[in-house]
């Protein structure tokens, strides 16, 4: 049985890698311009010509921005959700990204209105308070609050009361940056640049690789707190670890593209049935890919579906992932303990 | 008793800096069971939380092996202390085998992984609270008898010096309560581990503990010491302010409260045939006198404990004359008589003549 398990793993891992791929490629030859797959081979070769900026400086930090921060979501939404032991937890529902959103946008308006501009630092770095604020906000409701749905119905409201505000600042704000700004803060991975990149990728990079390594207290802390501390994990250091991890990851996509939906609770929840487990040495990478595919996907949609206009990538996540989180409530109740 | 396994000296338990308990010292040796008993909220759950470091004792120590498990590292504690606790878990889409392995968490490296010898571990443990079926079966879909040998198994296979468990046997059947415990003190006994079990099971606890605990809201540790002497007088009905039955410490029964007022039927008895009579009298709240049985008859402790008066002779000793006037006089006071006896012999003669002298108040078993 336990041979069968791990075929179960092999394969789920390799269709994963398989639709990455697949995504990465069609991704990068769709486009509102039309290029041949060969023009393509030939300006990733190095052939250059007057199509390659299309190319590498638009498609390509597109394909990478929603493969690491599609990936960095999930993995945020999956720590959540192992945090608060509530199978709808997310960066999204519990009003993070929102924070996230609201803190970039003060300090984006604050800066434009003095003729300067946000360095990808800044945005991570007011991202993060934002996401901080958010998750202290959550934590103090989650002590009082032992219900898993009423805490995610108070990060819901948080996320409507950060919404509202930033609604307000890009009303009031008068800049010909708010159409970006706009675009920013409805969720989309068109605006992200090189640049923006070689920031975002360290910081995630880093946070995803403290994530698996921190697998196996995580996974202790999945049999709940009392027996996680009695197998001998610092529980005090993993919860603050898990709160700090899930916040920058969560907040390196909400600066760069602002909020997406459903993405942290939809990936993690597919995946832990694709793989038959939750062990987090699995689900860790296996969301990171899950997410990556997701949003390639998404954002493929996104583009193209009703092409030259482009929808919020917000928009198409829900609309996959929010059915995702309904089947599992509903199976939850069944289940009988939410 | 320098060989003790674990040992607390002066520790001081509470929550909020609120001392709940004070001056608790304990000690268990390799191959005991310590119980812990007595009334809701008299803290037991507490001193237990504290020995196993989930609580911050508010003063004193616990050591394990002669270490102050202060002093010592999470893994360490971990490899010395398993736990199985009354929170109920849920781990998501975990096959039991798997939560059997989170046992070896404090022997395993830093990724995890376990070992051939981990899974050996595993199996072993699985194998002896005897749920080696259930390897793949998810452990949400177990019952509560099952969860609980599964979360003993995986207690096991921490390999750990003392286990500690609150209340392990609550929500269980007899069946499993039964074993939970057999397989308990088969562990202890073979692996020269001490367990600290907090219980409710009165019963339970005279049988499997060889030291007992007493536990009470007023007083903290109020007694400690071996069974018998626990379970001796009536001082179980001090400890849990029992007002309304009994408890016979001998059996470890429980009888409810006697119905008040006259004798209204004379149940005479012996030998075990009274005792479903007297309890569907006291069902029925109906008061009755009990005789003559003699004070080592099976049927004395229950007559004593629900009857409104009982004509009883010395343990061991023929009935005589003056005893029999007595019970005639009660019987006199009684408007019914019943009969449970079948056979008479030479000892319980007088319950003969004392049912011939009943005569017609005599009613069949099945009319009262």
């Amino acid at each position: 049985m336990d041979r069968r398990r791990r075929l179960r793993w092999g394969l789920s891992f390799l269709m994963l890698l398989a639709l990455l791929a697949l995504g990465v490629v069609w991704s990068v030859n769709a486009g509102s311009l039309d290029l041949s797959h060969g023009q393509v081979l030939a300006i990733l070769l190095g052939g250059g010509g007057e199509n390659a900026p299309v190319v590498w400086d638009i498609r390509l930090p597109r394909v990478a921005a929603a493969v690491l921060l599609g990936g960095s979501l999930a993995v945020s939404g999956f720590l959540l959700q192992t945090f608060f032991a509530n199978p709808i937890a997310g960066p999204f529902v519990l009003g993070i990204s929102s924070g996230s959103k609201v803190a970039v946008s003060l300090v984006m308006i604050g800066l434009l209105s003095r003729g300067r501009v946000m360095s990808s630092w800044g945005m991570i770095a007011a991202a993060f308070v934002g996401a901080m604020l958010s998750m202290a906000f959550v934590l103090l409701i989650s002590r009082r609050v032992r219900q898993m749905s009423l805490l995610v119905v108070a990060g819901v409201m948080i996320g409507y009361i950060c919404s509202a505000i930033t609604d307000f600042l890009v009303a009031f704000a008068d800049d010909s940056n708010i159409v970006n700004l706009h675009n920013w803060s409805m969720g989309s991975f068109s605006g992200i640049s090189w640049e923006n990149l070689r920031v975002a990728a360290p910081v995630t990079l880093l946070a995803l690789a403290g994530c698996f390594l921190l697998s196996k207290p995580i996974g202790a802390y999945q049999m709940g707190e009392v027996y996680a501390q009695s197998m001998g994990v610092n529980i005090r250091a993993l919860r603050s670890a898990l709160v700090l991890l899930s916040s920058v990851l969560s907040a390196c996509v909400a600066a760069f593209a602002g909020p997406i939906s459903f993405v942290g609770i939809a990936v993690p929840q597919l995946i832990k049935g694709l793989f038959g487990t939750a062990r987090p040495l699995l689900i860790t990478p296996a969301c990171f890919l899950g997410g990556a595919v997701f949003c390639l996907f998404c954002d493929m949609i996104a583009r193209t579906a009703f092409a030259p206009t482009e929808l919020s990538i917000s928009s198409v996540t829900a609309i996959f992932g929010a059915p995702v989180v309904i089947i599992v409530m509903v199976r939850r109740r069944r289940g009988a303990h939410v | 008793m320098s060989d003790a396994i674990l040992r607390t000296q002066d520790l001081a338990v509470g929550y909020r800096g609120k001392a709940l308990i004070e001056h608790i010292a304990l000690q268990v040796r390799r191959g005991e069971i310590m119980t812990l008993i007595g009334p809701n909220g008299a803290g037991k759950s507490t001193i237990l939380k504290s020995i196993i470091r989930q609580l911050e004792p508010l003063a004193g120590t616990v050591y394990i092996d002669g270490r102050a498990t202060r002093s010592m590292a999470e893994r360490e504690l971990a490899r010395s202390i398993s736990v199985v606790m009354t929170d109920r878990v849920h781990p998501e889409l975990m096959t039991c085998a798997d939560v059997v392995a989170t046992g070896r968490y404090p022997y395993t490296g830093s990724l995890g992984l376990l070992s051939e010898g981990d899974w050996a571990a595993v199996r072993s443990a699985m194998e002896r609270v005897d749920a080696l079926g259930l390897w793949d079966t998810d452990f949400g879909q177990l019952s509560d008898g099952q969860r609980q040998r599964i979360l003993l198994a995986r207690a096991i296979c921490q390999e750990p010096e003392v286990m500690v468990l609150d209340e392990p046997t609550s929500f269980l059947d007899i069946r499993y309560k039964l074993e939970l415990l057999a397989i308990l003190k088969d562990l202890v006994r073979d692996k020269g581990m001490a367990a600290v079990v907090s219980l409710h099971e009165l019963d339970l606890a005279q049988k499997i503990s060889d030291t007992v605990v007493c536990v009470s809201p007023e007083c903290g540790i109020d007694r400690w010491g071996p069974p018998e002497e626990i379970f001796a007088g009536d001082y179980i009905h001090r400890l849990y302010g029992v007002t309304r039955g009994s408890f016979d410490p001998l059996y470890g029964s429980l009888e409810l409260e006697r119905p008040s007022g006259r004798p209204q039927v004379f149940v005479i008895g012996g030998g075990g045939s009274g005792i479903p009579v007297y309890r569907r009298l006291q069902r029925r709240g109906v008061p009755f006198a009990a005789g003559i049985l003699q004070e080592n008859d099976l049927d004395y402790p229950v007559a004593a404990a629900l009857a409104a008066e009982v004509v009883s002779q010395g343990a061991f000793q023929p009935v005589g004359e003056e005893t029999f006037r007595r019970a005639l006089a009660a019987l006199e006071a009684c408007p019914r008589a019943v009969c449970c006896l079948e056979s008479f012999g030479p000892l319980n003669d007088c319950n003969r003549r004392l049912a011939q002298a009943a005569g017609g108040k005599l009613v069949p078993l099945e009319e009262i």
